[in-house]
């Protein structure tokens, strides 16, 4: 930071470049990006890891198969609405489905922190395989290892998970078009209201339940169905906002978003308000953006309704024709607000 | 959601906004002091509501922003000291020093708490009684109170191992200066609904009519923001200048005597530097006497102030309402969104930044 330019300006610009890891690299905002395009993708650089896509989509023989992978550190290991054992499935069951597969085969490696009490394991387990059982995939290899008492949060868990491609869609976000519609499966911002409020130290209660559920089903209706979609996303850490931003990013085209038409529950609204959070940022685990042209509209939110993972579908917004990159979101009032990535973790404004 | 939709509800913003049109004549700068009214001006997009000829002027009511870089420094010089636990509100925690922020002595390994109150910061001395818990007191008025109580608690249940990095500052002084300054462009202002719930506003009365300038206390939502500036352009239009609660719900004109008890007996106002402006006499608090063995000041080393006041630094400019962000050189050529030179081109909800975005794409 130190500047001896004596035109730099003395205001508070936030740090962007860090010489280890904060907290911020793991939000899902700037630094996240940073991450993966300063280290990641310069080492690893290859064409399948370069598409950035939730699952990589693999060529096998006559088979396209979905693989991805994805770890959960989430505190506290139990929340309302779930715990670290049906995240780390549903999670990873839901970024498989985003490439539009039928997710089969999991694999769960654990990191076990001395003094776990059994018990909780035993529940954290038994959750997994409730929650493979409803996705209908097996989880078929494992790993675990124990470190010292102090050096992990209770249990840490990487799944990773293998998926067949049954259909010819190619679901990407190079295949989202001008005046593409944007479909939502339900309210949002529910997972991280859930997770907040029960951390220590916020005397916060609510009832508000994480949406923690597989996606998978849904799309494959979708898909059988034969609406053409053109583009999934989950939205998980960085909220709806940031999965769009990266989408719009992506496919070089930009969005507008009607605010009125997004689901927020009135109670996830009333605690985003106290806490300083905006729900458009928030986690989820059970949301997905589908990205699809106008003429199957209908038809998709028909399907989606009829789901019990998207009773509370809506269209909340279109891909603009116009060359824009931003994603805007029209207010209630009429009036219109650029959306843009958070540069770290999302942190409570003090007023 | 009651007591917030009201204050969203399309129709009447429109209402206020049509009204607004209706009335104004003349060409008047409007600055609404308050961060958070800054933050829900380009959240809700109100200026896309009002004439052409009625500008917004962004005040210096953001916390975070004016608190000067050498008390940042002192605060990530304590932070990193083994044996303490730094306790901040959330968005202090980005603000960098003249090195890093305290997000970097978190990774390095220093224990820096992110904490909703400072009553937290109190029982986490409480709990860890062999470690000395420092809690970053900044704020304007409206955080005073709070962290105020939690000195007065320390100090009544003998809580030794607490204290308070003060920060504290005060917007009737620095309404005063902004309106001192010979450049000055502000026709009226909006007052900080929330620093008046705490002070009241007979302040400010003094001060419209020495300078002959409207002040309207304001509220956060789209409808209490429009009426606000709808208050002030019926008051400039009729060559009159007063102070009006438009935020009558929350504030009263003495304000709120138990919150005021409190700052006096913990606090004494004092001479504050506020970064991009300089020193503002008596535009701050200190902690008195009575209550200094809980200044971490005193049991840390004393902050060293430079006299300089700010460098070449255009924020400094726009927070007291001179300047706008295109007279800035640097903005939208070395200074965008993607590689912001300044705090107000960083947020979406920035001042530079929406500047930057509605002049590129609407």
């Amino acid at each position: 930071m130190k500047n001896p330019d004596p035109t730099f300006p003395s205001c508070p610009t936030p740090i962007s470049r860090y010489d280890r890891i904060v907290m911020g690299h793991g939000g899902g905002g700037r630094l996240t990006h940073n991450l993966i395009d300063d280290i990641f993708i310069p080492a690893f650089n290859n064409s399948i890891l370069r598409q950035l896509t939730d699952s990589a989509v693999l060529q096998v023989g006559e088979q396209r198969l979905a693989f991805t992978t994805d770890s959960y550190v989430v505190h506290p290991l139990f929340f309302p609405g779930g715990d670290i054992g049906s995240l780390a499935v549903n999670g990873t069951v839901n970024d498989l489905a985003m490439s539009g597969a039928r997710p089969l085969y999991l694999s769960a490696g654990c990191i076990l922190e001395e003094g776990l009490p059994l018990e909780d394991l035993k529940k954290i387990v038994d959750s997994m395989q409730r929650a493979a059982a409803a996705a209908k995939v097996q989880l078929v290899t494992g790993d675990t290892k124990v470190v010292d008492r102090g050096r992990g949060d209770g249990i840490y868990i990487n799944t990773a998970g293998i998926g067949v491609i049954e259909h010819d869609l190619k679901i990407a976000p190079s295949q989202i078009q001008p005046g593409d519609a944007i479909l939502l499966n339900g309210d949002i911002g529910r997972h991280g209201v859930a997770v907040m409020a029960s951390r220590a130290g916020l005397s916060f209660e609510t009832t508000i339940e994480s949406d923690c559920a597989p996606l998978a089903d849904l799309v494959l209706k979708l898909i059988d169905a034969g609406v053409e979609i053109h583009c999934l996303r989950d939205l998980t850490r960085g909220g709806l906002a940031t999965a769009l931003i990266e989408l719009a990013a992506s496919a070089q085209l930009g969005m507008e978003l009607q605010e009125a038409a997004i689901p927020v529950r009135e109670d996830v609204s009333g605690a985003c308000e106290i806490m300083g959070f905006d729900p458009l940022y928030v986690a989820n685990e059970g949301r997905l953006v589908c990205i699809l042209p106008d003429a199957a509209v209908d038809q998709a939110l028909k399907i989606m309704r009829a789901h019990p993972q998207g009773q509370g579908a809506a269209l909340i917004g279109r891909v603009s024709a116009v060359e824009n990159l931003r994603v805007i979101l029209k207010n209630r009032i009429g009036t219109r607000r650029i959306l843009d990535l958070l540069s770290g973790e999302q942190l409570p404004r003090i007023c | 959601m009651k007591y917030v939709e009201e204050y969203r509800d399309p129709e009447a913003v429109h209402k206020i906004s049509e009204e607004i049109h209706r009335i104004t004549r003349g060409s008047w700068n409007v600055m609404e002091v308050c961060g958070g009214q800054t933050h829900a001006i380009m959240k809700y997009g109100i200026e896309e509501l009002l004439p052409k000829s009625i500008t917004m002027l962004h005040g210096p009511g953001c916390p975070v922003c004016v608190t000067p870089v050498e008390l940042i420094d002192k605060a990530i010089a304590i932070a990193a000291q083994p044996g303490v636990i730094f306790c901040s509100f959330g968005d202090m925690l980005r603000v960098p020093g003249t090195q890093r922020d305290l997000l970097a002595v978190k990774a390095s390994g220093g224990d820096v708490r992110m904490v909703y109150s400072p009553l937290d910061a109190l029982n986490i001395a409480r709990e860890c009684p062999y470690l000395q818990v420092v809690f970053f007191a900044i704020g304007f008025e409206t955080t005073a109170p709070a962290n105020a109580m939690a000195v007065y608690q320390a100090r009544q249940y003998g809580i030794d191992n607490f204290s308070v990095l003060v920060s504290q500052v005060l917007i009737p002084p620095a309404i005063e200066l902004l309106l001192n300054a010979p450049q000055t462009q502000i026709s009226a202002f909006l007052a900080p609904g929330h620093v008046c719930s705490i002070i009241g506003y007979e302040a400010f009365e003094s001060i419209a009519a020495q300078y002959h300038t409207p002040i309207v206390v304001t509220g956060f939502e789209p409808v209490d923001i429009l009426s606000g500036i709808l208050h002030c352009i019926q008051q400039l239009e009729s060559g009159r200048a007063v102070v009006e609660n438009q935020y009558s719900r929350a504030v009263q004109r003495q304000g709120n005597p138990a919150a005021l008890k409190m700052m006096n007996e913990v606090y004494i106002v004092s001479d504050r530097k506020w970064r991009g402006i300089g020193f503002i006499p008596r535009s701050g608090l200190t902690l008195s006497d009575k209550y200094a063995a809980y200044d971490a000041e005193r049991c840390f080393g004393a902050v060293s102030y430079s006299d300089e006041v700010a460098t070449v630094c255009i924020s400094g400019t726009i927070l007291q309402g001179i300047k706008k962000p295109r007279d800035c050189p640097a903005f939208g050529n070395t200074c965008t969104p993607e590689n912001p030179l300044g705090a107000t081109m960083v947020s979406s909800e920035g001042a530079c930044a929406a500047y930057y975005a509605y002049a590129a794409h609407m």
